[in-house]
């Protein structure tokens, strides 16, 4: 927590568009540089930036740890349904042609949505992680 | 042109490693470390992979440098001052001739034949746009061609997850009973 009203205001100013900028790398993957890998990590970096800025704690009542925890398999077991889909729509394990009735669409759909399961995971290792170490000890 | 760029920013890595190495002040070794990463995104961003940059700038200049942050308030800002140990610059030394060794017979930079440029390499580049729509060669491979490996990937960044958090927890409950 920083009582530097420069830092606040910017960061106040900031956040709001580091998130925006997260889910445009997140979603616009497929076209420019960027995936779920580097739109965690930025969207992690969010709220880290909030939390160093206003304070841990005032974070955490925003965002109770627990639901990162939950983020984390979370985005891993999504990544992997798209996977079981496949199998169970009679083609091979991540194989998205069967996803849809154009293989080009089901290779789109099935990327979309793998890259979004990584985003998941990453930024909540990145938030949990955070928190545990940022916490102020109890 | 890009050249001298290069020549600068490896110039730049080089004097910012002397300075890791050499500083005793952890703060600021963390602080370099994230000027590094930058470094090797803006040299990424010479050689023309845009991916690789972007995850170099938001994790090694980003995240990590939050994360190491953390780990020095944990523990401490001072560097201990080691003593030297000759075992152990050997083993460096040797490490590292073999390594400089070692790239005496990578193939040229940029070399048309080097086995990454001939294996499945051209078929990702003249088939991945018409096989899977997907403009961006690189999410392509890495979420469709490569999609196991990448499933693989997560899992490792859910384990070292899983792993920070049951070591921070551990500590905080030592200290709880501490306390009591």
């Amino acid at each position: 927590m920083t009582d530097d009203v420069v830092l606040r205001v910017l960061a106040k100013q900031m956040i709001p568009f580091i998130l925006l900028f997260a889910l445009y790398v997140q979603f616009h993957g497929d076209y420019g540089p960027g995936g779920g890998f580097q739109a965690g990590v930025l969207f992690g970096a969010g709220f880290m930036l909030y939390g160093m800025v206003f304070g841990v704690t005032t974070l955490e009542r925003l965002f109770p740890g627990g639901a990162f925890r939950i983020g984390i398999a979370a985005g891993v077991l999504l990544y992997s349904a798209v996977g079981i889909a496949g199998v169970l729509l009679s083609g091979n394990f991540l194989d998205y042609n069967v996803l849809a009735a154009d293989p080009k669409a089901g290779q789109h759909m099935g990327i979309i949505v793998v890259e979004f399961g990584i985003g998941v995971t990453v930024a909540a290792v990145m938030i949990a992680a955070f928190y545990a170490f940022a916490r102020p000890k109890a | 042109m890009s050249e001298i760029l290069d020549y600068v920013l490896l110039l730049l890595l080089a004097a910012t490693a002397i300075g890791i190495v050499r500083l005793r002040g952890l703060i600021a070794v963390v602080m370099l470390s994230g000027i590094y990463s930058l470094l090797v995104a803006s040299l990424f961003i010479v050689l023309d992979a845009p991916d690789v940059a972007l995850t170099e700038a938001a994790v090694g200049a980003g995240a990590a440098t939050i994360l190491m942050l953390g780990t020095v308030a944990l523990t401490t800002r001072e560097e201990k001052r080691a003593r030297f140990r000759p075992v152990s610059f050997l083993v460096v030394v040797v490490t590292g001739l073999m390594l400089i060794y070692g790239t005496s017979s990578l193939p040229p930079f940029g070399a048309e034949d080097a086995p990454a440029q001939v294996h499945v390499g051209p078929r990702y580049l003249t088939e991945g746009y018409e096989q899977t729509g997907v403009p961006n060669i690189v999410t392509a491979v890495l979420a469709s061609y490569r999609g196991f490996d990448t499933l693989g990937e997560v899992v490792v960044i859910l384990s070292a997850g899983v792993g920070v958090l049951m070591l921070l927890a551990g500590r905080r409950r030592a200290q709880g009973e501490k306390g009591q």
